[in-house]
């Protein structure tokens, strides 16, 4: 039995030690935003935030959320993440959208880490995450677009 | 907790549904029909008006990412007059006679890029006829006459009077009215929606994790099911044994099925575990044991001798002999696999009087026909959820409905006792075929003594993908198979002998459209070929193109306009020191559309290179969403790069090679080039954005790379340095393994010992 404190709650999960939490998240808490693509951390479709940094949930055990703040797409509530949610609507990111939890987790930690990130910065920051759509270029402007509206004076 | 979890998430689409907040998207489920509001207005099969003052649109089309959930639903709202915030998307159920693709005869499909072009008139047909329905219903109340009622933005008003109301207040009245003899169509001036662009109507649920995907379906009691395939197409499984994986918590079943062993289980991980111990042992008796590098030789072969005729015009040998200048260039494309960023998978009940499915719904026609054959029910009894697919590029739309039936299978095999989940890991997909074929081509052509094209032979090798399936009949005329020479028999250039030939070999290898189709291997090899012969014609590549051209309207105004934006003609900036630059053109036709793209190219000192720019132009006739045909030729462009920088699926003796996206990379945030579009503006009716863009990058970078380095690159994926006869085949080189083979760094075994 692992407690796990995820998205503000707390759950008590019976899973085997070498569950990875994207399944934990998936099977066990019904909570699908965060998506399996590859199980090897090489897509980052299953990206989710362990105290704030970005992971690849379908390789991480059960056991290394303990005691930490896990994040997944369907407990984002900072102002940042705000942002990046309506920038992503804005420029209509989205096309299949099956990658797109695990792109906006990496935009929302990026931007969390740094304010007014470059181009340099955003192909390291969401160089994990594949587009098979090949959204990339909206995703970068969306990333640009909410770091300038972050920066604006509020109203 | 399963139903509970189900009935809530319902719930609360329906909720934001219902205030307005958010789009419902498809409520997969039979609980959910009880949130349909108690009385509706369905003039037609494709809308439907709630009391709560909602417009339903029923789009029979699957959203892959294309945007058909936003593009069909305007050409509704367009006619209703509607609010494009009262419009609320929903999939089609399987009933070809109502859901039909109307370009593609009695198929319901979504395929060839044919969503919108086949159903501009019919959905804004079916809009007018709401509308109509909804005016007649305001004039019997307020007893004016029906031209004296307007409607805009979703309101009906009665400008004399100053009577107002909602499309929901008239619902019960409109729906008790007959349907209209005859409903007029707005004249195009007047469109509010069409052409101007409204935002995608799946953008939300996709931002905030609560999309429906196959992969996010859970029903009461469900099994996931994961499969020990063959490591070998064609191979069988001979014995099994289960006892460690029934060990396994959570572990419920293991059953041999047509396709493998498949492991039940309670969730992901325990069928996953549970299949990591399965013995199988495999009978590869009728297994195909070729590796990719006897395919080629074998192909190469072929390319010596005629083969089936897909075009002939004059005298092409004669005229090839008595040309001036006669070129030559043989080209080798790869095997690909599409790999969808959502694994493929499917959900299936199966009871006595049915059986029920959930999938991102490609192929309802094909999918009907091949599950009523695995079960004994008759078609209709086969009810198809379309659910969003997490992508697709055509491996959904399974000419043998491959996974769908092996998901049946397993149903079938513990007796319907669950519904069942069948999960594809990455690696099952990746090394599950129904790829892109591999091909080689050989063009040949003819210039007269002032560079005039005189001559143009183009003989193709690959396998059929229509043949032996439901496409055969459609797509296979005097056994040349038009999805094999589609782009290639209709060269656009004018050449006064043209012969167009091919060659089908049969192989054990699965194959399957992919994005674009026929058109991502023959555009490449005519428009980097025509390049070539420009420049032995010492003509600039835009200029012999437009010579050619003179009877090709819609290719003259999108090769001009890309290289009007593209800035064709003006020197490029200089690289840094020992990196040089290129730039180049291509141009094609396909699915309606034409698309021209002038590609910038940086070769670095160590022969990498990076795509840095591409101007794209599209003529796809009207632009119902002009910001969607942007995100289609910028994904579009994006995935085509992806196959010409890294595409490329390999066997050895018969086993695929490359297991996840750490053997078959695609393309990154990094690699993306910088994309301006530009389009055409048109009065004709639509036609296909979703693929045009995907075959043009290719060629277009190609041109670019051989203007930045003098190098002409005729195999895929593009690299320098690598010579016909020292490409393996195999990724990685070193030692050989056996004769022509190189053995790669890891180990080729089965994915199940």
């Amino acid at each position: 039995m692992y407690e796990l404190e995820v998205n503000g709650r707390i759950h008590q999960v019976d899973v085997d030690a070498d569950t990875p939490l994207l399944w934990v998240l998936r099977d066990e808490l019904g909570l699908t935003g965060t998506k399996y693509g590859c199980g090897v951390a090489a897509c980052g479709a299953c990206t989710i935030h362990i105290d704030g940094n970005p992971i690849c949930s379908c390789v991480t055990p059960v056991s290394v959320g303990v005691g930490r703040r896990i994040t997944t797409i369907e407990g984002l509530r900072s102002q940042i993440a705000a942002a990046v949610q309506a920038a992503w609507e804005e420029l209509d990111v989205v096309q299949c959208g099956y990658c797109q939890s695990g792109q906006i987790m990496s935009a929302v930690a990026l931007l969390e880490k740094k304010p007014r990130p470059d181009d340099a910065d955003i192909d390291v920051a969401m160089g994990g995450n594949l587009c098979r759509c090949a959204t990339y270029q909206r995703i970068r402007a969306a990333i640009h677009l909410a770091a300038t509206r972050l920066a604006e004076p509020r109203a | 907790m399963s139903a509970a979890w189900i009935e809530n998430a319902s719930r609360r689409r329906f909720l934001k549904a219902g205030s307005g907040l958010a789009l419902a998207i498809y409520l997969p489920l039979n609980a959910a029909a009880k949130t349909q509001p108690e009385r509706s207005f369905a003039p037609n099969a494709f809308v439907r008006i709630g009391e709560d003052d909602t417009v339903t649109v029923i789009v029979k089309h699957l959203e892959m990412g294309q945007g058909t959930y936003t593009g069909l639903p305007t050409l509704v709202a367009e006619e209703l007059d509607a609010d494009w915030a009262q419009i609320r998307v929903e999939g089609a159920p399987a009933n070809t006679a109502l859901h039909g693709n109307l370009l593609l005869g009695k198929i319901q499909g979504t395929f060839g890029s044919t969503s919108l072009a086949n159903s501009f008139e019919q959905f804004r047909r079916a809009g007018a006829t709401a509308r109509a329905m909804l005016v007649a219903a305001a004039a019997e109340r307020w007893q004016v006459p029906a031209a004296s009622i307007g409607v805009a933005g979703g309101v009906v008003s009665h400008a004399p009077s100053g009577r107002t109301a909602r499309f929901g207040e008239l619902a019960a009245a409109a729906a008790e009215l007959p349907l209209p003899n005859k409903v007029d169509l707005k004249n195009p001036a007047d469109f509010v929606l069409i052409g101007k662009g409204v935002k995608r109507k799946d953008s939300r649920a996709k931002i905030d994790g609560s999309a429906q995907f196959t992969q996010d379906v859970r029903l009461p009691g469900m099994l996931l099911a994961l499969v020990a395939h063959p490591p070998w197409f064609g191979a069988r499984a001979k014995r099994f044994d289960a006892e460690k994986t029934r060990a396994v918590r959570g572990v419920v079943d293991v059953v041999a099925i047509p396709s493998g062993v498949a492991v039940l289980a309670t969730n992901f991980w325990a069928a996953k575990k549970g299949r990591d111990r399965l013995k199988v042992e495999w009978d590869a008796s009728a297994a195909f044991g070729q590796c990719t590098h006897d395919i080629v030789d074998e192909f190469r072969g072929l390319l010596e001798q005629p083969g089936r005729i897909a075009r002939s015009e004059g005298e092409c040998a004669a005229a090839l002999d008595a040309a001036a200048h006669r070129l030559v260039a043989d080209f080798e494309f790869p095997y690909l696999a599409h790999a969808a960023m959502e694994p493929l998978n499917c959900v299936v009940r199966l009871d006595a009087n049915g059986c029920e499915i959930w999938n991102g719904e490609q192929f309802q026609t094909a999918d009907q026909m091949a599950v009523a054959a695995v079960t004994g029910l008759a078609p209709e009894q086969i009810k198809l959820n379309m659910l969003y697919a997490g992508g697709s590029f055509g491996r959904r739309a399974s000419s043998k409905a491959d996974y769908l039936v092996e998901a049946v299978h397993i149903a079938k095999a513990i007796g319907g006792r669950a519904p069942v989940k069948l999960m594809w890991t990455r690696e099952d997909d990746m090394r599950g075929g129904y790829y892109r074929p591999m091909y080689v081509h050989r063009l040949e052509a003819g210039l007269d003594r002032d560079g005039a094209l005189v001559a143009w032979q183009h003989r193709i090798v690959g396998q059929s993908i229509a043949a032996g399936t439901v496409a055969e009949s459609l797509m296979v005329r005097d056994g040349v198979d038009r999805l094999s020479v589609e782009g290639a028999i209709d060269l656009p250039y004018a050449v006064p002998n043209l012969r167009v030939d091919l060659h089908s070999p049969q192989l054990g290898v699965p194959v399957l459209w992919f994005r674009s189709v026929g058109s991502l291997h023959t555009a490449f090899a005519i428009e980097t070929f025509i390049d070539e012969l420009a420049a032995k014609a010492s003509q600039d590549a835009v200029a012999f193109r437009r010579r050619l051209l003179a009877q090709q309207p819609r290719h003259l105004g999108v090769l001009e306009l890309a290289a009007a934006k593209g800035d064709w003609g003006r020197p490029l900036a200089r690289g840094a020191k020992g990196e040089r630059r290129g730039r180049g053109i291509a141009v094609h036709q396909c699915f309606g559309s034409v698309v021209a793209q002038v590609v910038e190219v940086t070769v670095r000192a160590d022969r990498s290179f990076k795509v840095d720019r591409v101007v794209c132009a599209v003529d796809c006739g009207l632009a119902v969403n002009p910001d969607i045909v942007r995100a289609q030729m910028e994904g579009g462009i994006g995935f085509g790069l992806s196959a010409a920088l890294h595409g490329r699926i390999t066997l050895r003796e018969g086993i695929v090679e490359q297991f996840n996206f750490t053997e078959y990379p695609i393309l990154r945030m990094n690699e993306m080039p910088r994309v301006e579009v530009h389009i055409v503006a048109s009065a004709a009716p639509p036609s296909g954005v979703g693929e045009p863009a995907t075959p043009v990058i290719g060629p277009a970078l190609a041109n670019a790379l051989f203007a930045a380095s003098g190098e002409r690159l005729r195999q895929l994926p593009l690299r320098f340095d690598q010579a016909p006869s020292a490409w393996g085949w195999h990724a990685g080189a070193a030692t050989p393994l056996h004769e022509g083979c190189t053995q790669e760094d890891r180990p080729c075994s089965p994915s199940v010992a």
